[in-house]
């Protein structure tokens, strides 16, 4: 038995449409528009934009300084102090190839630490919705109480693999996508943080990465070499310590060098390692894929031989970053991250799932009104009319911000549940990022806000007189239906 | 034939009118590793909508699609080391393989949106704006909003 209190938000609806028109910030027709954001200012996480958005690293950055300084500190001395005295002494050849190896470095340390690794963006409130839908049918459950972790079993080349659901994201990871918690973010084949890249490890970014350690390891067996031969040639003529007072600077190339071989030597050997296996540093320090796990544990990523998976590692297709950081934000597209104008509708993703119940309702009316209007061939009181029914109950008073009265007369809200689905959220993991007032906007919130060029029809769409005849003919036409 | 009062001249504006719609999310394949698929089950809320092999192959379409983008073979390797030897500065005047791949993609689906899917009160999202984890598949209210002309009319036609 359907509930008829639809009346109500439409009397709510048609006092605020007025309000809608002028005091939406998103709508502002006769004001002057405010300029568009771009979406890196309303990105969900931890991470630090410069150069509009054109660059992006983690929010700790001293350590990338550090490294940066290190760098250029023994690399200026070497190319100071000892290449003027080893290229007449030996060979010119020695700066011209440590300054290759130095811009080399440069180049791909700033690839490593500004670029996108693999970011995954987070779901769009529709996408959660239909995700923790699935995940409560799978379950047979929906309380209150935070359910346990989610996972999905796929198998890859014939192991199997489990697909964690993450929390913060609203997304199963895809294989080898992990959630660094100091950038928040998921990250594709996300490898590990790199404090002294300043940035994350993953997909995008592994082979330059990979590129600035070997590099680095040349350029500092090269500088470590050359200063100590050039100490030698000096102490040949004036003896040690004549030597070591003409160029002090050497000393402290030798001290930095020696202790960043072994570290920047081993790291190199390391990856190298991991390239050939094809694993991430995630991986094989979890042991993910070794043969101690199990006799039948093999890595389902690799390719077979080394090559293949060298070549793969660094020559492959480099996917394009799926963040557009430097896109604008759409005021239609769903967006993870809310905009700041007050509106509660945190409830939304319910809602939208709700609507999905709701719309039937629409669909149902042609039946009725437009009986001369020949519909495409399709019967349209199959499936999704079925799923009006349950709408019963639905219609709550709209929440207080006017905008969202606007399509509450079409879809109630469900203040109710979006309750629940708050707690349900906060419990649960840090740095969330919704809360009742800073709701996403829906994309059932546009209509109200669309440009005034926007076509007649569709603001006759929400004429609240016309949304009572509709009301009461969906009504009628589910009645009919319920007789069939 | 639906006398809409307006028409899909401009997919933009339908997008926008999309709004309230239902949605159908299809997932990632994750069966065959890391490579970008789509599931090609057909959804049950399609069933009214779209044949099952138009849809199909629209799907089996886009996997091809990326599948060609990521293949690793001598071309894909070339560019990669041809980037590297120029210090991937020849990005800045060159686009990837991979992107060019996706601009067809684009426009395959804005193909598909205008002949197949908006006639069907349908709209296919492009994955790559939604972070390639699904391809979004809007249900249109389009009749309703039909319905609602008429309705006004029907109100002026009263006032008089």
């Amino acid at each position: 038995m359907l509930q008829l209190g639809v009346a109500e938000p439409m009397r709510e609806c048609e006092y605020s449409q007025i309000s809608t028109r002028s005091s939406t910030p998103m709508e502002t027709p006769y004001k002057k528009r405010t300029p568009k954001k771009r979406k890196w200012q309303a990105f969900p996480g931890r991470n630090k934009f410069y150069c509009n958005g054109r660059i992006m690293m983690a929010r700790q950055t001293g350590v990338f300084y550090l490294t940066l300084v290190l760098i250029l500190i023994t690399s200026g001395l070497f190319f100071t102090f000892d290449c003027p005295f080893l290229s007449v002494q030996l060979t010119p050849a020695i700066p011209v190839i440590g300054g290759v190896l130095f811009v080399f470095v440069l180049g791909t340390l700033f690839r490593t630490s500004f670029s996108d690794p693999g970011v995954l963006p987070r779901a769009t409130p529709d996408e959660a919705a239909d995700l923790e839908r699935q995940i409560d049918v799978a379950n047979g459950s929906s309380s209150g109480y935070r359910p346990p972790p989610r996972t999905k079993e796929v198998v890859i080349n014939g192991q199997t693999v489990k697909l964690k659901y993450c929390f913060t994201c609203k997304i199963f990871r895809p294989p080898r996508a992990s959630h660094c918690s100091l950038c928040d973010n998921c990250v594709e084949r996300f490898d590990h943080h790199c404090p002294w890249v300043g940035n994350c490890v993953g997909k995008r970014n592994y082979r330059f990465f990979y590129m600035f350690i070997l590099s680095l390891s040349f350029l500092t067996i090269f500088i470590f070499a050359f200063v100590i031969t050039h100490v030698i040639l000096r102490s040949h003529r004036q003896g040690f310590l004549n030597a070591l007072k003409d160029t002090p600077a050497s000393v402290l190339e030798v001290v930095v060098c020696f202790f960043s071989v072994w570290s920047i030597v081993g790291l190199s050997g390391f990856h190298t390692y991991l390239i050939s296996s094809n694993q991430t540093t995630n991986e094989d320090i979890k042991g993910s894929w070794s043969s101690k796990r199990g006799k039948d544990n093999y890595n389902p990523y690799s390719h077979g031989n080394i090559f293949t998976n060298c070549c793969a590692a660094l020559c492959g297709p480099l996917p394009p970053s799926l963040i557009d950081r430097r896109g604008f934000v759409q005021s239609d597209t769903p967006q993870p991250t809310p905009p700041t104008n007050g509106i509660t509708m945190y409830g939304s993703t319910q809602s939208q799932s709700h609507m999905a119940a709701a719309t039937p309702l629409m669909q149902s009316e042609p039946v009725i009104l437009t009986d001369e209007a020949s519909l495409p061939g399709r019967t349209l009181l199959g499936g999704p009319c079925s799923g009006a029914l349950p709408l019963g109950g639905q219609p709550t008073p709209p929440t207080s911000t006017p905008n969202l009265s606007c399509d509450n007369g079409m879809l109630p809200t469900r203040n109710d549940h979006s309750e629940a689905h708050h707690h349900h959220h906060t419990d649960g993991v840090h740095h969330h990022f919704l809360t009742p007032e800073e709701a996403p906007s829906p994309p059932g919130m546009l209509p109200c806000g669309s440009p005034l060029g926007h076509s007649h029809t569709l603001q006759g769409f929400y004429n609240p007189a016309s949304q009572d005849s509709l009301h009461e003919d969906s009504v009628r036409g589910l009645v009919k239906l319920s007789s069939v | 034939e639906i006398s809409a009062p307006w028409t899909f001249h401009n997919l933009q504006e339908l997008r926008h009118s999309a709004s309230l719609a239902n949605k159908v999310f299809l997932q990632r394949d994750y069966s065959d590793g890391t490579t970008c698929r789509f599931q090609t089950k057909f959804p049950s809320e399609l069933e009214s909508r779209i044949e099952r092999p138009l849809f199909e192959d629209t799907v089996k379409r886009l996997n091809i699609y990326y599948a060609e983008a990521e293949k690793m073979g001598g071309q894909s390797y070339l560019e990669g080391c041809l980037a590297c030897a120029t210090a991937y500065l020849i990005f800045l005047c060159m686009e990837t393989r991979y992107e060019k791949v996706l601009k067809k993609i684009g426009r395959y689906i804005q193909e598909q949106n205008e002949k197949i899917y908006a006639p069907r009160g349908l709209l296919i999202t492009d994955p790559i704006e939604r972070g390639m984890r699904v391809v979004s598949l809007q249900l249109l209210l389009l009749l309703c909003v039909c319905v609602c002309e008429r309705e006004t009319d029907k109100e002026k036609h009263k006032d008089r």
